[in-house]
């Protein structure tokens, strides 16, 4: 009974700002602007600019994905080699970046990349070719895994400093060497936070209108910033919830995976 | 139009230190005389008025203003449409105007509580008005201006006069546009000859065509930014409104604005009270303030917008910046010029859907 009140609160939170607002998105992406039923909201998705827009969101999400996880992974494992002491400063230092403002360190990123920004000036002093990225698909990845890169080491860190240490010695002493171990001890033991991470940077990255805006000067349109237009400025909220159906049913297909290898739940409770 | 801090970080910087003014007046504890007199929600554009006349107008009338900012006229009106936020005062241009009419979303003004806005502001303008506010019911107007090319005199060799040098691809990667889709298909529009307030099919794809084979020189579509971008040598043309561009040239020598021979938008801004409204008394006693000739003064020496209030210019000091072309200038030498109307539901869905083409190219 007491455990039930102590809950109350979290029910009724989530009701209002996640099943309302998630009803609200369903109702008027399935109808049309007099209240009729329909699928064309979703259906749009087919038109030209919209599935371009989404397979833009999908490329980019998934190099930056793929990026983070590449330099994730080493990165985690040199924490995990860490004595415990050094080792929970360094993490530290690694989630300090977070505590800032997410826009702020977009922004930031924009007037290092300008033409006439802090790098290129730089590079120019020590007559160097100037880096001209801005405004291109490239700033808009270097933007996601700046952003995300974090919530793909916690998640590995978290797993592989849970793993025993005789398990590991135990695969030296039958003889083998660093890179089997990793292959067949390492790797496969750190396969659900390795997913975790990826739903955590994937999901993020491909809905995120933010970066592209920032970073892309307007020129790469991405599935989110069309449906965000379609909420602030051309005002059509069924065509923008039903796009955002679309998206959920990708975002959806992610964590279900993520929940599949996950089963024991230890990984997303950071 | 668009006064907006270019770049977001120093706006964001502006809203910290009026949130530490905000907590600061609130601090000195002593029952400031705002707000006894009740609340006014002000919506208004980006850096569009000077912060001490909000100030004075507080600590005159006993009003305590609450203001907000949007950065595009599109933008503001969902929020309003929806009615989530409700705003005594609002800032909207021409055509907005328009289709807040249509939508019934304005309520009409009672210009016997604002003599101001009857005696200082010129007739031309509230003829002007009559177009989008027939019988100057809703409107009071409060900038105006026109929208051309800002270019940097030392990346530009050439007489900068038509459009189409925002097609040369000499100045790839170098170009600024506006966006937002009116502004964009205005561009498009002129050079090809058009109005901007066309819904002939054949000329609307002739302009998305146009800006999709501009899409490769240009460096960026941005609003705010172009302010700030042009000042710091970031490109070497840029799309503006003409009241950013005395404010630029005092920061960066190097800058000049021109209108294109092909014609372009002549704006007009103005104050309008929704329907919602619930501070009516308020808002017409803001409106009539800000007539007021020394606070419009105020108000044109901070944003450098032109002022339609004759009040205002007369008190201009500096004979360089009364005469000037860009602040007030003589539209009659101009050809095509034109203010945007209203499209219609049908028009607006039709600009977007071309406007969203352009991009996704």
């Amino acid at each position: 009974m007491n455990r039930k009140l102590l809950s109350a609160p979290y029910l009724f939170w989530s009701a209002l700002f996640i099943l309302v607002p998630l009803c609200m998105v369903f109702y008027y992406g399935l109808t049309d602007k007099t209240g009729a039923f329909t699928l064309e909201n979703i259906l749009a998705i087919a038109t030209p600019e919209h599935s371009k827009a989404l397979w833009e969101a999908l490329k980019l999400a998934f190099v930056s994905t793929v990026i983070c996880l590449l330099l994730a992974y080493p990165l985690a494992m040199i924490l995990c080699g860490m004595n415990s002491h050094k080792d929970s400063f360094i993490v530290l230092i690694f989630i300090l970046p977070m505590w800032m403002n997410f826009l702020l360190r977009t922004m930031a990123w924009q007037s290092l990349l300008e033409k006439t920004g802090v790098i290129n000036g730089i590079l120019g002093f020590l007559h160097l070719p100037s880096l001209n990225i801005i405004n291109t698909p490239a700033a808009i990845v270097l933007g996601m895994v700046y952003n995300f890169l974090p919530f793909m080491v916690l998640p590995i860190y978290n797993v592989l400093v849970k793993i025993d240490k005789n398990i590991v010695n135990a695969a030296r002493d039958l003889g083998a060497n660093p890179f089997q171990t990793f292959l067949k001890i390492l790797l496969p033991l750190s396969l659900p936070g390795i997913f975790s991470g990826i739903t955590m940077v994937f999901v993020p990255a491909l809905t995120t209108f933010v970066i592209s805006r920032v970073l892309g000067g307007g020129k790469i349109l991405l599935i989110g910033n069309i449906i965000e237009e379609e909420f602030t400025k051309t005002d059509n909220w069924n065509l923008g919830s039903g796009l955002s159906i679309v998206l959920m049913l990708f975002i959806i297909f992610n964590m279900v995976i993520s929940a599949v290898t996950d089963k024991d739940g230890e990984v997303n409770a950071l | 139009m668009k006064k907006i801090s270019g770049k977001t970080t120093k706006r964001i910087a502006l809203a910290l230190g009026a949130a530490l003014a905000c907590a600061a007046l609130a601090g000195c504890g002593s029952p400031s005389s705002a707000g006894k007199n009740g609340e006014l929600y002000v919506y208004n554009w980006g850096e569009y008025i000077d912060p001490d006349t909000l100030t004075m107008f507080e600590e005159e009338t006993g009003i305590k203003v609450i203001y907000d900012e949007y950065d595009t006229n599109e933008t503001m009106y969902p929020k309003v449409a929806a009615g989530a936020s409700v705003y005594d005062v609002i800032c909207p241009s021409d055509y907005m105007v328009n289709k807040m009419i249509d939508n019934d979303l304005l309520q009409e003004l009672n210009f016997d509580n604002m003599p101001n806005a009857l005696s200082n502001i010129g007739a031309s303008y509230y003829d002007t008005a009559e177009e989008f506010d027939p019988g100057n019911k809703y409107f009071v107007p409060y900038c105006w201006g026109t929208v051309g090319i800002l270019y940097n005199t030392s990346m530009v060799d050439e007489p900068v006069t038509s459009w189409s040098i925002l097609w040369n691809e000499k100045y790839k990667d170098n170009i600024l546009m506006q966006d937002s889709v009116r502004d964009a298909f205005m561009v498009a529009l002129k050079l090809n000859g058009s109005s901007m307030n066309t819904l002939d099919v054949n000329e609307l794809e002739a302009a998305r065509d146009a800006l999709i084979e501009q899409r490769p020189l240009v460096q960026a579509w941005v609003i705010d930014e172009v302010r700030d971008k042009m000042i710091g040598g970031e490109a070497a043309l840029g799309v503006i409104y003409s009241g950013e561009a005395i404010y630029t040239q005092r920061e960066n020598s190097d800058l000049e604005y021109v209108i294109p021979q092909e014609g372009t938008n002549v704006w007009l801004d103005g104050w309008v009270i929704p329907k919602n409204a619930a501070n009516k008394e308020n808002a017409e006693k803001f409106i009539d303030f800000m007539c007021r000739g020394d606070i419009a003064l105020m108000n044109f020496e901070y944003i450098t917008y032109s002022t339609p209030n004759t009040a205002a210019q007369a008190l201009i000091k500096d004979e360089d910046i009364r005469n000037s072309e860009i602040a007030f200038p003589d539209l009659s030498q101009y050809n095509n010029l034109e203010t945007f109307t209203y499209l219609g539901e049908e028009g607006d869905e039709l600009y977007n859907q071309y406007w969203k083409e352009a991009r996704s190219q």
